[in-house]
């Protein structure tokens, strides 16, 4: 069919002249802008009487030759022509990618980001804690602003369809701690302190520290995705033109629904990681449940229950406010959605073990140890 | 000889969603080297048509037809040949977020022609930029950084990068402004005429139509009701068809490119007013 691309170098008459044959086109190029480039001598002329098609590419190369060796070209007719002044006239260096620092400068360059973006990250969410707390206010004042229905919406998709993936977690931490304790435990002869490890180790640490863990990956990572897409489709700005505040709309619902939600799930986890305990205490070391049950509240004490629910909405409120805060810095493409939404679970988990650890010492200092 | 005659041939088409039918018994024929106006109300399928034929939707019913192979049931990786052949304009644009408009516009270079040299690539990658009218300084962008309609343009540098034969541009001209929306009407012209594309082209624009399309075929009732020229068109005695082009919008544009036609004439005849002050002067 057609012929690639080839060109014959004729230095018979004085100057000598280039003649292109064949199909100068993108899928017929082959090697010739190489051998072009090698071809030396002189050039006065170049013929492209011969050639049977040409396209873009193919008039760029003889393009490029013609102007670095200032060569006038012929036998072009008034399409080609045509096509070789468009090309001519689109003849301006293009830059692919800006040139980037030397690898050690970008080093420097990536830590002194990373660091001063995380800072203002930080402060940035600071921010928005301070807003949501100023608009929650605000919807006291003027309760008939607050959204009822988006709120108990958030509920369900918070808590309730969260039920069966937080209890199956918690069942099996529950068996986890029952197991390896027992394993531990019997070297000195203390099975029975199994049951103390379970209950206090659920309901003051672990359960609500893996629902949060959870809830932040489940919704967390939700929020930041749904208000970042919703950022990118202008529905917030067209809110706010509407003179409704996505603060109110949607932040506030969200940020309560996930500040309710962890506080019931978070009792609801240690209960089940409870069963779970015990069923398997039960199974291995032989304790009837009753026995279990009135162990355990004899171990246990209340005020355990009360730090777990005393962390429960803190550890929900920073999930939330960290997920919206992220969603709402989304600003122009679908790859900061993505990477906004990894930043609000990474934050919100990171946040929730630096104050468990906190919550740690502090309760231990006022005595409820 | 037809698929030489017709790059496209659409024969009874149907495509549904669920229960409500797009287009029912729809045909469709594309000449080689013409423009072809794709119009139509809002929601008649216009985009719809485009992608069943460029096989991004699989059809219920007919046959599609492009460069003389079917198109439809072909897996993404199948059909490579005729996706060498083709360039596509989507509305947005559908720039790689994370290219920049350079890098962009080598995805289909590189992708297609493995073996051509870096060097050679930036400087196609370079003069397709230029060529569709961004400045310079667009190529080490990101699509995040340009205005939409530079967004088109550099889409439109990506979809003419293999230079293809055959082009669907999926309303070029919405959201520019009128200068720019006649600059890309002239660089569809003028590469049409260059490279000898056919193009595809869905728009609400009259201008454009009026401008540059060869024929207009109008979709309506879920099928193609009518192909032809604007006049052939406006002879024809279909109401929608009265009311888009002879609507308050389409007699501005058709009295707007007898304004164009009467000035080219007059300069032609060396008397546009600019010259004849000249002349008195």
């Amino acid at each position: 069919m057609s012929a690639s691309a080839d060109f014959s170098h004729d230095r018979a008459d004085g100057g000598g002249v280039l003649r292109f044959t064949g199909n100068l086109s993108l899928a017929h190029v082959g090697d010739l802008p190489e051998r072009l480039g090698e071809v030396d001598g002189p050039v006065s002329r170049i013929d492209l009487s011969q050639v049977d098609r040409i396209d873009t590419v193919g008039a760029w190369v003889v393009h490029r030759f013609a102007r670095d060796r200032d060569v006038a070209i012929d036998g072009l007719n008034p399409d080609s022509q045509h096509l070789f002044d468009q090309v001519a006239a689109a003849d301006d260096p293009v830059v692919r990618k800006e040139k980037s620092l030397s690898p050690p400068l970008r080093v420097l360059e990536e830590i002194g980001d990373a660091v001063s973006g995380s800072a203002r990250q930080m402060l940035g969410l600071l921010g928005f804690m301070g807003a949501t707390v100023l608009a929650f206010i605000n919807v006291l004042r003027h309760p008939r602003r607050f959204r009822f229905n988006a709120t108990v919406q958030r509920f369900e998709v918070v808590g309730v369809s969260a039920l069966g993936i937080i209890g199956l977690m918690s069942f099996l931490i529950g068996m986890v701690i029952a197991q390896q304790g027992a394993v531990q435990l019997r070297q000195f002869g203390a099975e029975v302190f199994t049951i103390n490890l379970i209950g206090r180790l659920t309901f003051r640490e672990l359960g609500v520290l893996m629902t949060a863990i959870m809830v932040a990956g489940r919704s967390g990572s939700a929020f930041a995705a749904q208000l970042g897409t919703m950022k990118l489709t202008e529905e917030i700005d067209a809110m706010r033109t509407i003179g409704v505040s996505p603060m109110e709309a949607l932040v506030l619902p969200r940020v309560i629904a996930a500040i309710v939600m962890m506080l019931l799930l978070g009792f609801y986890a240690s209960i089940i990681a409870i069963i779970g305990g015990g069923l398997l205490s039960w199974a291995q070391l032989g304790i009837p449940p009753i026995t279990f049950v009135t162990r355990i509240r004899e171990v246990v004490p209340i005020t355990d229950l009360y730090i777990g629910l005393i962390k429960a909405p803190v550890f929900g409120a920073i999930i939330g406010m960290a997920g919206c805060f992220h969603g709402m810095q989304v600003e122009s493409d679908a790859e900061q959605v993505g990477s906004r939404t990894t930043a609000a679970v990474v934050q919100a988990i990171f946040l929730v073990i630096v104050l468990d650890a906190f919550f740690a010492i502090f309760f231990a200092w006022i005595g409820w140890i | 000889m037809s698929e030489q005659e017709f790059l496209i041939r659409v024969r009874g088409l149907k495509n549904q969603f669920g229960d409500q039918v797009i287009h029912e018994n729809l045909d469709l024929d594309v000449r080689r080297g013409e423009i072809l106006g794709v119009v139509g109300g809002s929601g008649t399928g216009k985009s719809v048509l485009m992608r069943s034929i460029i096989g991004l939707q699989t059809p219920a019913a007919g046959t599609i037809e492009v460069f003389g192979e079917n198109t439809i049931g072909r897996e993404e990786t199948e059909a490579t040949e005729i996706r060498k052949k083709w360039g596509v304009l989507f509305q947005g644009g559908a720039l790689f977020s994370t290219l920049t408009v350079a890098e962009n516009v080598q995805v289909p270079l590189k992708e297609f022609y493995p073996k051509l040299k870096p060097a050679l690539l930036d400087e196609i990658a370079g003069y397709k930029v230029v060529m569709t009218g961004l400045p310079a300084n667009a190529g080490p962008k990101y699509p995040s950084e340009l205005s939409g309609g530079m967004k088109k343009r550099a889409g439109l540098a990506r979809a003419l990068a293999l230079d293809p034969q055959l082009l669907f541009l999926d309303e070029p001209t919405a959201g520019l402004d009128p200068i720019g929306a006649a600059a890309f009407d002239d660089l569809t012209a003028s590469l049409q005429k260059t490279l000898g594309l056919t193009v595809f082209l869905i728009t609400h624009d009259l201008d454009t139509l009026h401008a540059i399309c060869d024929r207009v075929a109008v979709l309506a009732d879920k099928k193609v009701i009518a192909v032809g020229t604007i006049d052939e068109l406006l002879a024809l005695d279909h109401p929608w068809i009265q009311e888009y082009f002879n609507g308050p919008r389409g007699r501005a544009a058709t009295d707007a490119q007898d304004r164009i036609a009467a000035r080219d004439h007059d300069r032609d005849a060396g008397n546009d007013p600019a010259s004849l002050q000249a002349q008195r002067r």
